[in-house]
C-alpha cells in the first residue's frame, strides 16, 4: 500500500487472500478423485488522481510486484475522473475489539488424511448394495481453509480467517426407460465436530427414489410449498434489487420503494452480522465498514438497501453495508410437514431447474421438480414444469412460513407457502 | 516462439527438471501424469454514467500436476514453478496410485500445429488502455444516439491473453497462445413510467483487430433492439406447445437437452439419460449436430486441448443417429476409442473434464417460412439468457429473453422472460424439421460444470420441435 501511495496514489487500498482446500471424492468403493490445493492473491484498489482501478496478482515476488503497481498506476490515468470513487470515511470503519466469530477450525490442520477418506467411504457404503435401482453412489469429502487481511490508506486493517467442513453423496438410479433419476444430500459445517457424518447417505438415497415415476402434471394456478433447500432460490432476485449498483443504474424492480409495504406483513428478513459461528457472519465487509444488525424487511417494509460507499455517493444518499452477511427469514410455527396437511391442491418444489428473472421488472420463470399435494397428501412426484410471476406480486401470495430453516447456510430460510402461483406443464 | 524457449521465457524450467517432476508424479505407480502451466493477463475497461472510469488488471500464474491411475485422479497445483514446491506438488498427486514406480519418461517432442484457429494480429499485451478507451465510448454513444429512450448504459471490455506450456508422461509437448475478448453492453430505458433492459455482447479469440467501428455498431444496435422489444412483449399462456427455435442463439437447446448428456465422463459413470444409446438412432436422420473446435476465432475453439490432443471437429450425431461421446482422456481409453479433444480445464488450478467448445446442428433442407407456417399455436425463439439440465432424467431448461407468439401460422405478439423445459431425447425425437439457415451465435457463452467455467459457443439453423413445456400464466 505504501508503495502505491509513493507511485502516485492518494489513496490505496490492498486485500490479501491465502487459502487451501482438499478434496476426496469416492465413486462405486474406489477413490475417484484426491485434489489438494493452495493458493494466494493480492488485489490492489488504486485511486489516483481522482481515478480509479483495480489490480489482482499471484505473483508475490518483490520486483514484479513493484513493476506491477507502477504499471497500474500509470494506466489509470487513462481514465476519465469518478470524483465518487473514494474510501469510507473512516468512522464508517470496523475499530476491533469485538469477541472471537468462531469461524475457524484449527483441528483443520491436523486432522488425518485417512481419516477424511474413511468419512468418504462410510457415506457411501450406508446405502451401496442395499438397493437393486442404484446404478451409482458418489461421495466426497471436503474441507479448507481461508484467510484474508485487508488496508486502506486512510486507517482500517482488519483480517479473518475461516474453514469449512463438508460431506456429500449423490445417488443415480434406475428410472424408467433410460432415465436415471439423480439426487444427493449433504452436510457442510464450519468446524468439524459440528458435520453430521452419518446419515447423509441414507438421506440422498431417499430423495433419489422418491422421484421415481416423475410425470408432468396440468398446467394451471397451483398453491406452491418450496423446501428449506430451495426456499432461498426465490430470495435472490430481490437480494439482488436491493444493491447499491442495480439501484444506481435504475435497473431494479425495487427502485424508489424504501420505506414502502412492498411485501405481506408476514415477511421479517434480518441481516444478523455477529451471529457467533453462523456461516457468513463477519465484523466487516469488502471496504472495511463495520457491519450491524439491520432489519431488510420488516412485516414487508422495506427498511434497507445494500449501498457501498461508490452508489451512496452516486446516489447522494447515506451508505448502509455493501452486501448482507447472515441473513435470518423470521420462522412461522408450523414444519413443512404440517404446512403440506392444510394443502388441498398444490405443488411442493424440491428443485429448480434452470429459469431466470428481469431485474427490472422482477417477472420470473424457473423450471422446477418437485410432488403434487392433493387433500394434504403427497400424491405424485412431478417433473418438467415451470412456474411463471413476478416477484412483486409473489412475496405479497406468502401464506405462511415454516420453522426449519437448515442451520449449514449463511441465508437462514425456512419452507414457504404461497398462494395462486402458475404452473405450467401439460 | 517454441516450445522449450516459452517454457524457460515465462515459467523458467528446463526440461530437464519437468521430467523429473513427472517422474515423481508417477513414483507411487500411476499410468499417466501431466503438467500444466498458466501465465494468464487478463485486463478490463468499463464504461459507467456516459464515462470510461474504471479498469482492472490481473495476472495469474502457476502449474497444475495431474496423475491419473485407471480413471482415478490425483491433483495438485502450486503457484509458482520453483522444482521443489513442483515437486511437492507432484508428491501429493501421486497418491492416487498404490505401487511400485512407473517407467521412466520418453524424450518430449514438440507439438506441431497444422492450423492456428486463433492467430492474432495484434496481441492485447502490447495494446494500452489508451487505445482500448475509444470504442468503449463510442459503444455508449452509439446507444444513447439510436433511442431518446435509453437513460442508462454500462459497457464492458476484457481481454485475456493465455500462454499454456503442457508436456506429460507420453513424450507430449505443447505451447499454445490463447487470446480472447469480450465487448458487452447493458441497456436502460425509461418510457411512460416504466424501465426495460436489454443486453448485446460478443466474444472471440481475437487480438485488437476485433474492435472495429463495425463491430461496436452491431452491439449498439442489438442492445437497443433486445431493450426496445421488452416493452412490446407479454407473458403467453404457459403449457405444452410447438416451439420453432430461431436461428443462432436457439444453439443453447443443443448444449443443454443434448451436449451435457453426451460428455462421456457421465456416460462412462452410467449416469446419463444417452449412457446405453451410443450408436443407436435418436432422431430425424436429417439431423446433424456437431461439437467443433476448429471454426476460426471462435470462442470455443481449442487448437490443442488441455490434456494434449489435437482440437478437433466431433459429430456427435450423424444422420439422427448418436454417433460420438465427447472424451477426454480417461473415457477415450474406458471406451476403448481415440480422445475427441474435448479434455478442457478453466486454469491451472482445476483437472480437466469433458466439455464443449462450439455446438451446433447443420443445416437441413426445410425453410424458417414454412416451419412457421405450420404452427397453429405455439411459440418462435431467438434470444436467450441461460440454460441447465439434469443429465440423468434429460430434464433440460433454457430462459427465453425474448421471442414470439404463432397464431395461425404467423408471428404476431412479443413475448418475454419465460423458461422452456423439455426432455432431451423426446423433444430431439420430436423436432421434425430443421431449416437450412444456420447462425452461429458470438455471444459471451460461459458453460458451468463442477465448479469449473469454460467459454463456449452454439449455434443452430431454424428448427421446430413438436412439443415443448413453455411457461406462462395460466
Amino acid at each position: 500500500m505504501n508503495f502505491s501511495l509513493a507511485q502516485g496514489c492518494q489513496s490505496a487500498k490492498v486485500s490479501v487472500y491465502s487459502g487451501s482446500d482438499t478434496e476426496f471424492e469416492i465413486r462405486d468403493r474406489q477413490l475417484d478423485k484426491l485434489q489438494q490445493s493452495s493458493e494466494n492473491q493480492m488485489v490492489f484498489y488504486l485511486y489516483v488522481d481522482g481515478r480509479y482501478g483495480s489490480f489482482s496478482t499471484n505473483r508475490m515476488e518483490k520486483n514484479e510486484l513493484s513493476k506491477f503497481i507502477a504499471n497500474a498506476v500509470e494506466s489509470v490515468r487513462f481514465l476519465a475522473p469518478d470524483t465518487y470513487r473514494q474510501l469510507p470515511t473512516p468512522e464508517l470503519y470496523y475499530k476491533g475489539g469485538a469477541p472471537d466469530l468462531s469461524l475457524y477450525d484449527s483441528e483443520i490442520d491436523v486432522l488425518p488424511p485417512d481419516e477424511k477418506l474413511q468419512l468418504a467411504c462410510d457415506a457411501a457404503n450406508e446405502i451401496l448394495g442395499t438397493d437393486e435401482r442404484i446404478l451409482s453412489v458418489q461421495s466426497s469429502y471436503s474441507d479448507g481453509e481461508s484467510f484474508s487481511y485487508l488496508v486502506t490508506s486512510n486507517g482500517f486493517e482488519g483480517e479473518s480467517a475461516v474453514s469449512y467442513f463438508s460431506l456429500m453423496v449423490s445417488v443415480s438410479v434406475k428410472g424408467e426407460g433410460e432415465s436415471r433419476p439423480e439426487s444427493f444430500w449433504y452436510d457442510q459445517a464450519l468446524s468439524f465436530d459440528d458435520l453430521i457424518k452419518k446419515g447423509i447417505g441414507k438421506v440422498a438415497l431417499e430423495r433419489t427414489l422418491r422421484k421415481l415415476g416423475q410425470k408432468k402434471a396440468s398446467s394451471g394456478s397451483y398453491t406452491m410449498v418450496v423446501d428449506n433447500l430451495n426456499s432461498v432460490r426465490l430470495l435472490s432476485p430481490v437480494l439482488s434489487a436491493l444493491s447499491g449498483s442495480a439501484l444506481q443504474q435504475k435497473n431494479s424492480f425495487l427502485l424508489d420503494r424504501k420505506g414502502q409495504q412492498v411485501f405481506s406483513n408476514k415477511l421479517t428478513l434480518i441481516d444478523d452480522p455477529h451471529v457467533s459461528h453462523g456461516f457468513g457472519s463477519r465484523y466487516f465487509d469488502n471496504e472495511g465498514v463495520a457491519t450491524t444488525k439491520r432489519y431488510v424487511f420488516n412485516k414487508g417494509v422495506l427498511e434497507t438497501y445494500f449501498i457501498d460507499t461508490y452508489n451512496a455517493l452516486k446516489m447522494e444518499v447515506e451508505p448502509t453495508i455493501s452486501a448482507p452477511s447472515h441473513l435470518i427469514l423470521e420462522c412461522g410455527d408450523r414444519s413443512m410437514e404440517e404446512i403440506i396437511v392444510s394443502v388441498e391442491r398444490g405443488i411442493l418444489v424440491t428443485g429448480f431447474n434452470g429459469g431466470n428473472s428481469n431485474s427490472s421488472s422482477g417477472d420470473f420463470s424457473f423450471g422446477i421438480e418437485g410432488f403434487l399435494l392433493e387433500n394434504g397428501k403427497i400424491s405424485q412426484p412431478v417433473s418438467e414444469m415451470n412456474i411463471t410471476g413476478n416477484m412483486l406480486r409473489l412475496w405479497n401470495q406468502l401464506s405462511e412460513i415454516g420453522n426449519d430453516p437448515r442451520s449449514n447456510s449463511a441465508y437462514l430460510i425456512p419452507s414457504l407457502r404461497f398462494d395462486n402461483v402458475d404452473f405450467s406443464g401439460l | 516462439m517454441n516450445c522449450t524457449e516459452a517454457c524457460l521465457a515465462h515459467f523458467g524450467v528446463g526440461l530437464e527438471d519437468l521430467k523429473k517432476v513427472l517422474a515423481t508424479a508417477l513414483e507411487k505407480g500411476g499410468d499417466y501424469a501431466d503438467l500444466y502451466f498458466e501465465h494468464t493477463f487478463n485486463n478490463a475497461v468499463g464504461l459507467r454514467d456516459g464515462e470510461v472510469n474504471s479498469t482492472s488488471s490481473g495476472i495469474d500464474f502457476g502449474v497444475g500436476v495431474r496423475v491419473l491411475s485407471g480413471d482415478q485422479t490425483g491433483y495438485a497445483y502450486v503457484e509458482n514453478t520453483t522444482l521443489d514446491d513442483m515437486l511437492k506438488a507432484a508428491r501429493t498427486a501421486a497418491r492416487i496410485a498404490q505401487n511400485a514406480p512407473s517407467a521412466t519418461v520418453p524424450s518430449f517432442v514438440q507439438k506441431v500445429y497444422s492450423k492456428n484457429y486463433y492467430s492474432i494480429q495484434q496481441s492485447w499485451e502490447d495494446i494500452s488502455i489508451k487505445q482500448r478507451i475509444p470504442f468503449v465510448q463510442k459503444l455508449n454513444d452509439s446507444i444513447f444516439a439510436k433511442d431518446e429512450r435509453v437513460n442508462k448504459v454500462v459497457v464492458n471490455l476484457s481481454d485475456s491473453s493465455s500462454h499454456i506450456f503442457f508436456v506429460n508422461s507420453e513424450g507430449v509437448m505443447f505451447y499454445d497462445y490463447r487470446p480472447m475478448v469480450s465487448l458487452t453492453a447493458n441497456c436502460v430505458m425509461f418510457a411512460n413510467g416504466v424501465y426495460e433492459n436489454g443486453r448485446a455482447a460478443r466474444s472471440f479469440r481475437m487480438g485488437f483487430e476485433f474492435l472495429t467501428d463495425e463491430i461496436v455498431e452491431t452491439i449498439a444496435q442489438e442492445a437497443v433492439k433486445e431493450t426496445a422489444i421488452m416493452y412490446e412483449a407479454i407473458k403467453p399462456k404457459g403449457g405444452e406447445m410447438p416451439v420453432v427455435l430461431g436461428a443462432g442463439g436457439s444453439g443453447i437447446f443443443l448444449h443443454e437437452a443434448i451436449g451435457h448428456a453426451f460428455e462421456a465422463d457421465f456416460n462412462r459413470k452410467g449416469t446419463s439419460i444417452f449412457s446405453d444409446m451410443l450408436h443407436q438412432k435418436i432422431c430425424g436422420d436429417f439431423i446433424n449436430v456437431v461439437d467443433d473446435g476448429t471454426i476460426p476465432l471462435n470462442r470455443g475453439s481449442v487448437n490443442i486441448d488441455d490434456e494434449g490432443v489435437d482440437g478437433q471437429k466431433t459429430y456427435i450425431v450423424r444422420q439422427g443417429v448418436l454417433s460420438s461421446y465427447l472424451h477426454d482422456r480417461i473415457s477415450a481409453k474406458h471406451f476403448n476409442t481415440p480422445s475427441t479433444g474435448n479434455g478442457r480445464r478453466e486454469s491451472f488450478r482445476q483437472m480437466p473434464i469433458p466439455r464443449m467448445r462450439a455446438t451446433y446442428m447443420e443445416n437441413g433442407n426445410a425453410s424458417e417460412a414454412d416451419m412457421i407456417a405450420s404452427v397453429k399455436n405455439g411459440v418462435f425463439v431467438n434470444s436467450f439468457t441461460n440454460g441447465q439440465v439434469q443429465i440423468g432424467a434429460g430434464d433440460f431448461t433454457f430462459f427465453v429473453k425474448s421471442g414470439y407468439l404463432i397464431e395461425n401460422g404467423k408471428l404476431t405478439q412479443p413475448i418475454k422472460d419465460i423458461n422452456i423445459i423439455g426432455n432431451g431425447p423426446k423433444a430431439l425425437a420430436d423436432m421434425t424439421m430443421v431449416a437450412d439457415n444456420y447462425l452461429m451465435d458470438n455471444g459471451t457463452w460461459t458453460c458451468g460444470k463442477d465448479g469449473q467455467s469454460c467459454p463456449v459457443t452454439c449455434g443452430m439453423p431454424s428448427a421446430l420441435i413438436g412439443k415443448l413445456t413453455v411457461g406462462g400464466l395460466s
